[in-house]
């Protein structure tokens, strides 16, 4: 069941003495989002430049990042506001390049942040990042301390590297040429990691078939017909699946 | 201009508003199944599809003329976690490659 590295963090923690409890969370934190951040800042550099290319002043990167923090829509959202897009079709863009957050209620580790500041903060900076790396198998005894503070890191990185990249955004081309692949290269670690800790081939087939199916069928709802399609696949595997299989699950 | 920043304003508002509730409301809404066995399947399950789905997401522009850089920069980036398990390098190395492919070897092509 406990995949290597899972085992390697649990001895990690029995060697050293524990420090205080709120230290060793955030520390915890900062390490966990290393690799996030190395995606979100340069990303966040790239959001930047962006906002400044379209002819907005620099601290709108900063607003919309701070308030809106969900990457994909940001990109898209700055050039619905350079095309003075109508407010009723920038709230239904919002919600169909978002609502894939739906599905992330099912798995998200809520129940172990416990205040309700908390709580609301986890909510409203609940993007996919921070779903996969608290998903993830290593994740399991992670609290809620240290999620919460995993979360707040990578808002930070992404904001400070928006506010950066619109801050010089006019000393700089306006494609950081190749720069947006780390976004892509983060979903595939994070994938090999999932992959890693359940070695189930069929269910990463399936969502690659519900992708490739989503874009090339509904290229323009593409994210929301994708998970659809995957979460409906899921189901049927599982009305299908023999009862020992699933309960092993 | 106040009216542009006013309606930039109200673009961002509507936005975070959205977003948000699409996070927080559902967990009210599932509230009553998390005890059940398909949602316990589900969310065991999810992860792992809902990361490649996001992977096909950010490649879907991709066309043939930069598909090369990527899919190199794609075996790059998982030859590289499958080799050192180790996800700042596999990110770092994958992006790096990506942008001296895209941006030296193929940049003719823009």
């Amino acid at each position: 069941m406990n995949a290597p590295s899972d085992v390697a963090i649990r001895r990690e923690h029995q060697d050293t003495a524990p420090p205080p409890p709120t230290t060793s969370d955030f520390r915890s934190a900062l390490k966990d989002s290393s690799s996030v951040g190395l995606a979100l800042f340069p990303l966040g550099i790239a959001l930047g430049v962006l906002v400044v290319h379209a002819g907005l002043d620099w601290w709108w990167a900063t607003a919309i990042t701070a308030f809106v923090y969900a990457g994909s829509l940001e990109f898209l959202l700055v050039g619905l506001i350079a095309a003075a897009t109508p407010l009723a079709q920038v709230a239904l863009t919002a919600f169909l390049v978002n609502f894939r957050h739906v599905f992330y209620a099912l798995s998200f580790p809520l129940h172990r942040v416990r205040s309700r500041a908390g709580k609301v903060y986890s909510t409203y900076t609940l993007t996919d990042e921070a779903y996969a790396l608290t998903t993830g198998e290593s994740a399991h005894d992670w609290s809620g301390r240290r999620i919460v503070w995993l979360q707040a890191l990578c808002q930070v990185y992404w904001v400070v590297g928006a506010t950066l990249g619109a801050l010089f955004g006019s000393l700089v081309p306006a494609e950081l040429t190749g720069l947006d692949f780390a976004l892509t290269a983060l979903f595939v670690v994070l994938a090999v990691d999932a992959y890693l800790a359940k070695r189930d081939i069929p269910t990463p087939a399936l969502a690659l078939v519900c992708a490739l199916v989503a874009r090339f069928v509904l290229p323009g709802q593409m994210l929301l017909a994708a998970l659809g399609l995957f979460t409906a696949g899921l189901l049927a595997r599982r009305a299908f699946a023999p009862r020992g299989e699933t309960a092993r699950a | 201009m106040p009216d542009h920043a006013t309606y930039v304003a109200a673009a961002i508002a509507i936005s975070a508003a959205v977003t948000w509730a699409l996070r927080c409301l559902p967990f009210a809404a599932l509230a009553p199944l998390r005890a059940s066995d398909t949602l316990r399947y589900l969310s065991v399950h999810m992860p792992v599809g809902v990361m490649v789905i996001l992977t096909v997401y950010t490649l879907r522009d991709v066309s043939l003329t930069t598909a090369p850089p990527v899919a190199l920069a794609l075996a790059a980036t998982l030859a590289l976690h499958l080799w050192r398990r180790n996800a700042v390098l596999s990110v770092l190395g994958g992006t790096a490659i990506h942008v001296a492919l895209a941006s030296a070897v193929f940049s003719h092509a823009g």
